[in-house]
């Protein structure tokens, strides 16, 4: 590997490369249930963020122009209803019966209402398949546009500056870091999300599936296969991947 | 305005470092900020265009610094202000100005789920002409607006072909400073990667990107 900038500035790689990276401080001490393991090499976050936000939301909540019960409402939405789950239905839907998969790839807003879901961040919907010669992966170059009503908000990784930038220009370097080696046989469609147009990648129902319900096939399906970062893992007879 | 923001194509940004079991939000104060904004949002004092524009105003060295929801709270505290909904006193010590009246929230919890459901289309249901046909060789124009696009700076210049016609919607670049919506054809335009890229792509990758007429000449 060339020696890059990195090995020489590592202070200011760590204070803005990593922060770009996906920066996040520490999880707050009164928060249960968020002892989960990241870098903390790249804290930058000002530890008065928590503080200024509850400020702000005591303000907007006394001056009537936020109610609070909508607050707690829209982030329950988004913490337990809404999720990769429901792109994960519509992808076993699409394995199962071939006539919603091909209304799914000609109107996706209808063929994903019909399992109820759309709505904000997914008003215009296109999904996109992938085939053992055509890798599709979804990107938003300028800011973090994603379907929202059938993969939830997106991970840290996915508004990251590493990824915007990459995954343009060396899309498969960026899939080999996802641990998808592609041959070169294959075509890599990157999509960049620069308007309201939100996509689904419709990954390649793997082998060893033959026969299983909607419901075990939705178990399968993983968030990064309906972004186009990796593949729905083959299964063997004992149903292990 | 050829901000850090615009991305596509830049190098040595470091590797893609994806986080297991990763939860939505980090912190609780991350939360508080997207339902804060989306709440915001709801006094239609401003649009998505407006919003994003002003996070990409954040000055750039602050921009790569900031985590995402720094980002989000930036740009809502500058809108806010903007848009008089608050005050920069008020702001500072966190209590409303004497006298001022105590409003209804635009959004209360009952309009949530209707929010969610709904969302905001961007398509505007108006008999506009589309400027290129499926199939046609395009270029995208080589514009460096200072204010508000979503033309990507790796695409101008480039040549590709109009893949896919999505219908009429609304431009941002005018949007964003509410010089009016001016609904326009938007299409899904493949570029080859070498185009783009030059030699070190593959010959069979491309990147699709989605661009209104404005943004497009004839090849």
């Amino acid at each position: 590997m060339k020696a890059t900038r990195r090995d020489f500035l590592t202070t200011a790689a760590t204070a803005a490369g990593a922060a770009a990276a996906g920066s996040f401080a520490q999880a707050d001490d009164n928060e249960p249930g968020h002892g989960h393991a990241h870098q903390h090499d790249h804290q930058v976050v000002p530890s008065d963020l928590a503080l200024r936000v509850k400020s702000l939301e005591s303000l907007l909540v006394e001056k009537g122009l936020v109610d609070r019960a909508a607050l707690d409402a829209l982030i329950d939405t988004y913490e337990h209803k809404v999720g990769p789950r429901n792109g994960a239905q519509v992808v076993a839907r699409a394995w199962s019966d071939p006539a919603y998969k091909q209304r799914l790839l000609t109107d996706a807003d209808k063929a994903i209402a019909e399992l109820g879901y759309g709505g904000q961040q997914g008003e215009h919907m296109v999904v996109v398949e992938n085939t053992p010669t055509v890798q599709n992966m979804v990107v938003c170059t300028l800011c973090s546009c994603y379907p929202w009503p059938v993969l939830g908000l997106p991970p840290v990784w996915y508004k990251s500056a590493p990824y915007r930038s990459r995954s343009v220009i060396d899309p498969r370097g960026v899939l080999r870091e996802f641990g998808l080696e592609l041959s070169e046989d294959v075509e890599v469609r990157v999509w960049d999300s620069t308007a309201e147009v939100r996509y689904l990648v419709l990954p390649e129902r793997p082998s060893g599936t033959e026969g299983l319900s909607e419901v075990e096939l939705a178990a399968l399906v993983t968030r990064d296969a309906m972004i186009g970062v990796g593949k729905v893992p083959a299964r063997t007879k004992e149903g292990a991947a | 305005m050829n901000g850090v923001h615009d991305m596509g194509g830049m190098q040595d940004m470091g590797p893609v470092q994806e986080e297991k079991n990763e939860p939505v939000f980090h912190h609780r104060w991350e939360g508080r900020v997207f339902a804060i904004t989306r709440s915001m949002s709801a006094w239609r004092k401003w649009n998505i265009d407006t919003l994003r524009f002003q996070r990409e105003l954040i000055p750039p060295a602050e921009y790569l610094r900031m985590g995402y929801f720094e980002i989000w709270l930036t740009g809502l505290l500058e809108l806010s202000l903007k848009s008089g909904l608050v005050t920069r006193p008020e702001i500072e010590t966190g209590k409303p100005a004497f006298g001022s009246a105590k409003l209804t929230p635009a959004l209360t919890a009952d309009k949530v789920p209707t929010l969610v459901a709904h969302g905001t289309p961007a398509t505007r249901n108006v008999p506009v002409a589309p400027q290129f046909q499926v199939g046609q060789r395009v270029r995208a124009r080589n514009i460096n607006p200072l204010g508000h696009t979503r033309l990507p700076r790796y695409a101008r210049g480039r040549f590709g072909t109009v893949e896919r016609d999505r219908g009429v919607f609304v431009f941002p670049d005018t949007n964003a400073e509410f010089l009016g919506e001016k609904p326009q054809h938007l299409y899904s335009v493949r570029f080859t990667a070498r185009e783009l890229w030059g030699e070190q792509s593959s010959p069979r990758d491309s990147v699709n990107v989605d661009l209104w007429d404005d943004y497009l000449e004839p090849a």
